[in-house]
């Protein structure tokens, strides 16, 4: 039992549109993990959805890619709709 | 003492022994995720034993309230199954002991749900939802270990032997006049819907059902095994210590 797998958590909440990421557990097999998932992250009604993930098929970016990977967004300053002037009178914009 | 207090306390003190033998898993379960399962279970049944025992204390009528019921009775006065109050130190025995009181307790609260007595018949509305998951728990379970290694299988298979002499007390009938007020389930007419379900897990779960006779009843007249005073010396001695403790 010492080497059962490691699971990651989602939840999705009463009033939630997605399922959001609560953490992790180990269980022997599918089945198990979503009970135990119900017992450990859904015990105070954070949910009505479930879903489990074995972690080992998460693909996940490394701390060394940060830089390349997400610093080249910080100055398009024009990706976010603040950055363009609404001319007086548009509507349906 | 009624019939009707007296079923009223059946329940209540089969729910209450068993939360407080689940319970003795916190901290021993083989895993952590295991730990906090068992210990929902156990808040599940010693909440149906609160709302039972409080039912029956109002039903009395002598002034006693769920803590006198629970922690001042002695073990004469407690009206228990003998499944339940036997030590389960051996997980597998924990797997089938649940197996067998989740099955039975799934068909009474499903059945009492109809019951002329509505604070019965409401305690049975909420807790035939708990004991649905208990009942999967214990099945998950049992397929895992039954059909699982060797070890593991022989290991079930001892602990569902071990086990299954004691389910025949769960049927014994009651009283008649409850039946025709419609306040009880007739035992009787549980025991095949229950049998049939455990015949299927263990099928499923590669186990063999036993055939050995039962066990001598007697825990719903207040005989039990020499187990339960122990338990209730743990469960009750800080309640008789210190009657009026809080935390």
């Amino acid at each position: 039992m010492r080497d059962w797998p490691l699971w990651e958590v989602f939840v999705r909440s009463r009033r939630g549109l997605s399922h959001v990421h609560v953490g992790s557990l180990h269980a022997p097999d599918a089945e198990m993990a979503l009970r135990n998932a119900r017992d450990l992250y859904t015990r105070r009604q954070e949910g009505i959805s479930l879903w489990v993930v074995p972690a080992a098929q998460i693909v996940a970016s490394s701390p060394d890619e940060r830089e390349p990977f997400f610093d080249p967004a910080a100055d398009k300053i024009y990706r976010h709709p603040t950055f363009y002037d609404v001319p007086e009178g548009v509507e349906h914009l | 003492m009624s019939a009707h207090l007296d079923y009223v306390l059946a329940l209540a003190d089969d729910a209450l022994v068993s939360a407080q033998r689940t319970s003795w898993w916190i901290s021993r379960a083989p895993q952590l995720e295991e730990d906090v399962a068992l210990a929902n279970i156990a808040l599940d049944q010693l909440g149906q034993a609160r709302a039972l025992l409080a039912h029956a204390g109002r039903l009395e009528d002598a002034g006693r309230g769920e803590d006198e019921l629970a922690y001042l009775r002695d073990e004469r006065e407690f009206h228990n199954v003998k499944l339940v109050e036997r030590p389960q130190a051996d997980f597998g025995v924990a797997v089938a002991r649940l197996l067998l009181v989740a099955t039975w307790q799934y068909e009474l609260y499903a059945a009492l749900v109809d019951s002329t007595d509505a604070m019965l018949a409401a305690v049975a509305g909420k807790a035939v939802k708990e004991v649905a998951y208990h009942l999967d728990h214990a099945r998950q379970w049992t397929l895992r270990l039954g059909d699982g290694t060797a070890e593991s299988a022989r290991r079930m298979q001892a602990a569902v032997d071990a086990e299954w002499p004691y389910l025949e007390e769960l049927f014994e009938p009651v009283d008649p006049g409850l039946l025709d007020a419609g306040i009880a389930v007739d035992p009787t007419r549980l025991r095949p819907a229950v049998l049939l379900r455990l015949e299927q897990v263990l099928a499923e779960a590669a186990l063999t059902v036993p055939t050995t006779g039962p066990a001598v009843g007697g825990g719903r007249r207040g005989l039990h095994t020499e187990h339960l005073g122990y338990l209730l010396a743990e469960m009750q001695h800080l309640h008789r210590s210190h009657p009026e403790a809080t935390w």
